[in-house]
């Protein structure tokens, strides 16, 4: 019975802070020059470019490594598995720095 | 780009991933009190005979989540003490991000909002943790290998552990956003058949990255409460 009631209140606290109405920053619209945008549209699709394709290079590397061990030692499949994984997706997030960062300066254009 | 989903139809499309998350929570003590209900009955040692919503938690808590935790951590025990918290950040994340997959419904981790929520909650609960294991000396975590270097390297601690809720959080929001991007993209550009091959990437991307949440979370713990002299 406690349960449902504390259940009961966290969502009634969460459906009341749904409807409290929000603040948004009004963004004006700035009028760039010609250079800027230019500078701002390179800038962006260079920067993911560079980005991806040194991520491909280290994932290359990294899943190369994971393929060789696995190679040497097959029972040891799925022990080398998770770590390549997780390798996999921490290099992935460096990209994802990137991919923030281009979309912040496409949104600028 | 616009998207309308089923809430927008209530006219409450500006609070899109607020209700996404109470949806969310609804979804896992429905499923809590079903297996519950499960477990409660007889002859309930066994496995179930079929695929049910049982199966799928057993194989995801204790065949999946418990055997990472407990490598990583070190023990089974710490893995069942921190379990609550660990494994209810990996069901969450999954379940949101699984919602985004569904058509008409947007992720809940696809506004900034959401996964700095769960990374805030994360940072404290490791700093807490860290506290009660080692008392005041969890400060002496920060202080780097040599004693006279401590202000340097303070400073430098205090950035990185800074940076990890920043990271746990960018890393979360931008892959659902992107994924969602890429989805809605590639659907413009051909109607039919090529955005199922983008579904199964946004079930595996969010299986993913609710698995890397949570094992870093698990490792931040797992740093954070090693006695001094294990480090040694």
């Amino acid at each position: 019975m406690k349960r449902v009631l504390i259940f009961i209140a966290v969502a009634g606290i969460a459906l009341l802070a749904a409807f409290v109405p929000g603040v948004f920053a009004q963004e004006e619209a700035a009028v760039r020059g010609e250079f800027t945008r230019l500078g701002l549209a390179i800038g962006a699709g260079i920067g993911i470019g560079i980005a991806a394709g040194f991520a491909g290079m280290g994932q290359g590397r990294a899943t190369a490594a994971a393929l060789i061990g696995i190679a040497r030692n097959p029972g040891a499949a799925s022990k080398i598995l998770t770590p390549m994984i997780i390798g996999l997706a921490l290099i992935e997030s460096l990209v994802i720095y990137a991919l923030l960062i281009a979309f912040l300066l496409q949104g600028k254009i | 780009m616009d998207h309308s989903s089923w809430f927008s139809l209530l006219g409450l499309g500006k609070y899109d991933y607020i209700l996404g998350s109470i949806l969310v929570l609804f979804i896992l003590v429905c499923a809590a009190r079903i297996i519950k209900k499960n477990l409660s009955q007889e002859g309930s040692e066994l496995p179930d005979e079929r695929f049910s919503i049982r199966t799928i938690f057993e194989i995801l808590t204790i065949d999946f989540l418990l055997d990472l935790l407990s490598n990583i951590l070190g023990s089974r025990e710490k893995a069942k003490k921190y379990f609550p918290l660990l494994g209810t950040s990996f069901f969450f994340i999954l379940v949101s991000n699984l919602l985004g997959i569904i058509p008409g419904f947007l992720p809940p981790t696809g506004n900034f909002n959401t996964p700095v929520a769960y990374a805030i909650v994360i940072f404290f609960m490791y700093n807490y943790y860290g506290f009660k294991e080692n008392g005041i000396s969890y400060l002496k975590h920060f202080a780097g290998p040599v004693i006279f270097l401590a202000p340097l390297m303070f400073v430098i601690e205090v950035i990185s552990h800074l940076v990890r809720p920043v990271s746990l959080s960018l890393r979360l929001f931008m892959n659902i956003t992107g994924d969602h991007m890429v989805l809605g993209v590639f659907t413009d550009l051909v109607h039919y058949i090529i955005p199922a091959i983008f579904i199964a990437l946004g079930i595996f991307v969010s299986f993913l990255q609710a698995f890397i949440f949570t094992v870093l979370s698990t490792i931040y713990i797992s740093l954070s409460i090693t006695h001094e002299a294990e480090i040694e």
